[in-house]
Formats: structure tokens, sequence, C-alpha cells
């Protein structure tokens, strides 16, 4: 157990080791930052003497070192767009990120888990039916195409919810949360369901292919056979069986809800990170670029980690084989 | 074992084809057309998806304007509902958007221009993959650690993540350049970078299974470069998988392109795909303008949908285990 950790922290490693150079490569591509500090008519010295103070001058590798451990520090720089630190300008919008990226993920599985029990245990029905067909729409139509759709109909159409911001805030500490005021409740609820609504689908269609499998297996059948309830059978054994690889995957796609986030933020001009990276993007600012996709790769490979560990412990039969191994 | 976990298993390597190609061939492809035949679903979306096609392709003959040509677009024309609403035009279809283009040409044309860069990225995609996985599976070692470790980190990030920041790095790299002229090839670039991973997979797996076969090694001992019999000979044998994933990969090629110029990312508006013509629309959804928005959605909603119909039906005819 030890050493499958620590050959995956060393993966880990290696993997934001890989993300760190394309983040400071980013800044080779634009050409000499020098020139974007100093005038024109800039004699050759003082270029030289800014070049120097800055540390341009020393050896890639040790420019490269010097970048990650100010990063390990949250120390990104200053955006070029905003000639603020990157990190405050991270720090203010990541609350409205984390919050419905949450928000997507719990709805994604307390809706796509019943969902998927009941077209397992009610194959033919139509309400079944119907929530295949549904599922099919949500796996197949992009993210930025329900956005629209929701909100022309409940913006436009309805007007029972705010398109666009985060509504009311309040401030607790460092941390602005939109969850205390109404306003705030109902400017999330259409992000959150564009967002979820590609993982609850998937969740569903998960969940329901792990159901058929587990009411074929033996233990269900001797379950029945010792007439245990319909209700302790299908919750009882089967349902607990299948949340295993459920819980891997939905853990795993929170690195999608992240980058799809981006798109979800877009449309609802929701003040979240994804907003700041595509902007970042849309007008080469490179620092924001870089931090962006440093801390998003870590979070990436965190999720990874705990869940690989995680479904080590939580299934015997892993851990089995990997002492055997 | 941490692969195991860490990776979803590479697809199973592809049968071995013994029986000669012709024979099979026609025994495959008359199978391929009974189950084709048999599933109502799988005929409309192949119609729906051949008529979009065509209608993209000769989109200059049915078009009844050039939405690319400035002097068949008049302002004075903007904002026309469609034509069965109330102050429609009869000249315009489906209405105009806020340059008073008509929708349906700009509709035709920006099919075209998705369906093109699709197309091409997918290529570009599938090249590279089949390309590195060739390699990987047949040297093995060192090439093949280094490309699928690649793979690995390239795959743990969404594609369409890694299709932003490639398109970020390629448009500051050509940042002297003006956005019109380079517009079309990061994005092509882009998406070709962001999905060769699954082609190199599904190539190395069958690559490693083949490489051990006679054939490969009679090839060998006539002394036939390596390069040659990873082309000649190994190439034809583990091909045939790639085409589900080919049919499957446009859907998803289609909707980065449409996800980036919706981003504002992707083309400008001077050459509409059909993400440029949503985002355009999206821009007049709450003063009333909904045909702007509403016709290229629709479009581009069905067309995905019909593809990845097509493409599911050809994944479940093609694998002889659900037969």
């Amino acid at each position: 157990m030890l050493a499958f950790i620590l050959r995956r922290l060393f993966q880990s490693a290696l993997v934001l080791l890989c993300v760190g150079v394309i983040a400071f490569a980013l800044f080779r591509l634009v050409g000499d930052p020098v020139n974007q500090i100093v005038s024109i008519d800039t004699p050759f010295e003082q270029r030289q003497q800014i070049r120097k103070d800055l540390g341009l001058d020393d050896p890639s590798i040790v420019q490269f070192g010097r970048y990650l451990v100010k990063a390990a520090r949250f120390d990104f720089g200053i955006s070029y767009q905003f000639r603020q630190p990157v990190s405050t300008l991270i720090g203010e919008r990541m609350p409205a990120t984390l919050e419905l990226t949450f928000m997507a993920a719990l709805l994604s599985l307390v809706v796509g888990i019943p969902m998927g029990v009941y077209t397992a245990l009610r194959r033919g029905s139509f309400l079944s039916g119907v929530f295949m067909s549904v599922s099919l729409i949500g796996v197949s139509l992009p993210t930025f195409l329900i956005a629209i759709l929701l909100r022309w109909i409940f913006s436009v159409h309805l007007g029972w919810l705010p398109s666009f911001g985060r509504g009311q805030v309040v401030n607790l500490g460092w941390w602005s949360t939109g969850l205390l005021t109404v306003s705030g409740i109902k400017a999330l609820i259409l992000p959150a369901i564009t967002l979820g609504l590609f993982q609850m689908t998937l969740i569903m269609r998960l969940v329901r292919a792990e159901m058929l499998e587990v009411l074929r297996t033996d233990y269900i059948k001797f379950a029945r056979a010792r007439g245990l309830s319909d209700r302790a059978i299908h919750f009882g054994h089967a349902l607990k069986n299948t949340l295993v690889p459920v819980i891997t995957i939905a853990g795993l796609q929170l690195g999608s809800i992240i980058a799809f986030a981006l798109i979800t933020e877009y449309v609802f001009q929701w003040p979240g990170m994804g907003a700041l990276f595509l902007g970042a993007v849309q007008n080469v600012d490179i620092p924001v670029m870089a931090a962006y996709l440093l801390l998003v790769s870590f979070i990436f490979v965190v999720v990874n980690l705990v869940v690989d560990i995680l479904y080590a412990v939580v299934d015997p039969r892993l851990r089995a084989n990997m002492q055997a191994a | 074992m941490a692969d195991i976990m860490t990776t979803p298993p590479a697809p199973e390597p592809a049968a071995a084809k013994p029986s000669p190609p012709g024979r099979y061939a026609r025994f495959r492809d008359s199978d391929l057309l009974a189950s084709f035949l048999s599933s109502k679903l799988t005929m409309v979306s192949a119609f729906i998806s051949v008529a979009m096609i065509l209608g993209a392709l000769l989109a200059t003959w049915i078009a009844p304007t050039n939405p690319f040509d400035p002097a068949s677009v008049d302002l004075m024309n903007s904002l026309y509902p469609p034509r069965w609403v109330e102050g429609g035009d009869t000249r315009f279809l489906l209405g105009t958007d806020n340059q008073g283009r008509d929708l349906w040409s700009a509709i035709l044309y920006g099919m075209r221009v998705s369906l093109i860069i699709g197309i091409v990225g997918v290529i570009i995609a599938a090249t590279l993959g089949i390309g590195l996985g060739l390699l990987a599976g047949y040297l093995g070692g060192r090439v093949d650690a280094l490309i699928m470790r690649v793979a690995d980190i390239q795959l743990t990030f969404p594609a369409i993540l890694i299709a932003l920041v490639i398109d970020g790095v390629v448009r500051s790299v050509f940042q002297g350049l003006g956005r019109e002229q380079t517009a079309f090839s990061v994005l092509v670039i882009s998406i070709g970078l962001s999905f060769w991973v699954q082609y190199a997979r599904t190539i190395r797996g069958s690559t490693m299974v083949e490489k051990n076969k006679d054939y490969v090694h009679a090839a060998r001992l006539m002394g036939v470069p390596a390069w040659l019999i990873m082309i000649r000979h190994v190439l034809p044998n583990v091909i045939g998988p790639v085409l589900v994933i080919l049919t499957i990969n446009l859907a998803l090629a289609i909707i980065t392109e449409a996800t980036l110029s919706f981003l504002g990312v992707g083309l400008p508006p001077t050459q509409p795909s059909l993400g440029t013509l949503i985002r355009i629309g999206n821009d007049f959804l709450f003063s009333g303008e909904w045909w702007i928005v509403a016709f290229p959605g629709l479009t581009l909603a069905i067309f995905v949908l019909a593809v990845n119909l097509l493409g599911d039906w050809l994944r479940d005819a093609l694998n002889p285990k659900l037969r």
C-alpha cells in the first residue's frame, strides 16, 4: 500500500513538473519581457541593468527553479491586463468557482443516482424512456447550447431567474459566498444545472449499467431466495455495490467539471476563475494563464491521487492485488 | 497496477483477420448493412448527417447569398425575423443577423467552415496519433514509455481545456499576424493536438500484438526497414478500430470548434462558423431577436446528435462481442 502511494505521489509530482515546464515556457513564447517594461529610447546599459535585476540573464534552468519556488508560495507575478498580483485576482474569484462546481457536483449526484437506480429497476417504463432520452441529449449537446437554452427559457421567457452574475454575496472573511442570500441562490441555480447536467447524465448511465450488472449476480439471487424484501435487496445489497465505481468516476470527473465551469462562467458572466482564464487567453495575459494552468493541474492531480487511494481503501480486491504485485 | 487504475484500459486489440480480404470485406459489409437496415434511428441519423454534409458542401449553390462577400450584405437588412414571423422578409427564409446577413446562407456556409475545421482537425489528430501509436507499439522501450507518459498526462485533462491552452499558446506565437489569417490554423492545430491520444492508445495496443506475428518476423528477416514494416505491413492490420474513433471524434471536434468560437477564441465574425454565429446570436437573446441564436444552435445540436448516434451504431456493429 505504501509503495503504491509513493509511486502515485512520484507520478503526480512528475505531472506537475511537466505542467510547470509548459507554464514557464509560455513566458518565453511572447518575446523579451524587458521590452514590455522599458520605453523605446531606453539606453542599452539600462536595459542590461533591468535584465540583471530581474534575473533574466541567469540560465533558463535557474529561472525555472525560481519560478517554481515562487509558484509554490502562490506568487505568480503581476497580470499584464489588470496590473494586479495574479494570486489576488485568483483568490478573489476562487470562491465563486468552487461554489459553482460544488453545487453542480452535488446536483449531479443527488439527481443522477436515483435516476440511474430507477431506470435500472423499471427498464421498460415510460419514465425510464424519458430519462434515457434526456440523458442522450445531455451527453451530446454542447454545454454552451444548454446554457443558452436555459437562459432563454428561464430568464428571457419566464423571467424567473437572473441570467448573469452571482447576485448578492456575503463576505465571510476572505471567502465571499452567494449561498446566504436569496438573490445569490437564485443566481446559482441556472449555472449549476448547466454545469451539472452532463455529469448527471454520465452518473445516471453509469449507475444504471452497474445496477443491471449487479442485479444479475448470484448473491442477489441468493438474497431473493432468502425472501428479503425488494427494498432491502435493491438498496441494501445492489446499490451499495454499485457505488464504488460511481464514486471513482464522480471524483475523476471533477476535473472536467472545472473545465466546463469555464464555459458556464462565460455564458452566465459568473465572476470565477474560468472567466478570468478565458479573458487571459483572449488577451495573451501569460501570468494569469500560467497560474490557472498550474492551479487547475494541481487540483486535478490531488483529486486523482485521493480517488486512487480511496479506491484501494474501499475495494478489498484491489488491495489484495496490490500486495500480490 | 497503478496504470490500470489511473487510466482507462486500452481498447481490445483488433482481432486477426486471416481470411482472404475480399471475401472478408464483403462478409463484413453485408453484416454491417443488415444491422444498418434493422435500425430506423441509425438510418434517420445517417440521412440527416448526409443531408447536412451535402448542404454544407454545396453551400455555394444552395445558399441565396454569399455571407462572406461584403458586397452581398446590406446593413439596411439587419435583424429581419424569419419569413413566417410577422415583419419577416420573403428574401430571408430564416431572417437576418445584426449585419444584415441572410441567416440561412450564413448557416450553410457556417456548417461548411465547422465541418472543414472538424475534418482537418480530426485528420491531424489521427495522423499524429496513429504515427505515435505505431512508433510506441513497434519500438517499445523508452520511446513507448515517453509517448505513453505524455498521453497519460494529457488524458488527465479534458480536451476542451487543452484546446484552449494550445489556442492561447499558438495565438501568442502568431501574435504579429492578423487574426483573420491565423484563426483557421490555430483552431485546427488546437483540435489536432487535443485529440491524438485515443488513436495512439488504440494503435499501440494492436501494434504490440501484431509485431510478434510471423509476417512481421518474415519481413524483418528479409531486411525490410522498420519504418516500411510499420507502414506497409502493420498499419493495414491495425487501422480498423480507428474508423469508429474517427466518427465519434468528428462530432467532438465540431463541438470543440463551436465552443472555442463561441468563447471568442475561435473564428472571427468575418468568417463565421456555427459557433461564431451562436456567439453573435447570444448577444441578441435579450432584445428579442431569438432566431439569430436559435437556428445555428439547432443546426449544431442536430448534426452532433446525428453523428453521435451514427458513431454509437458503428461501434456496436463492428464489435463482435455484441453480435
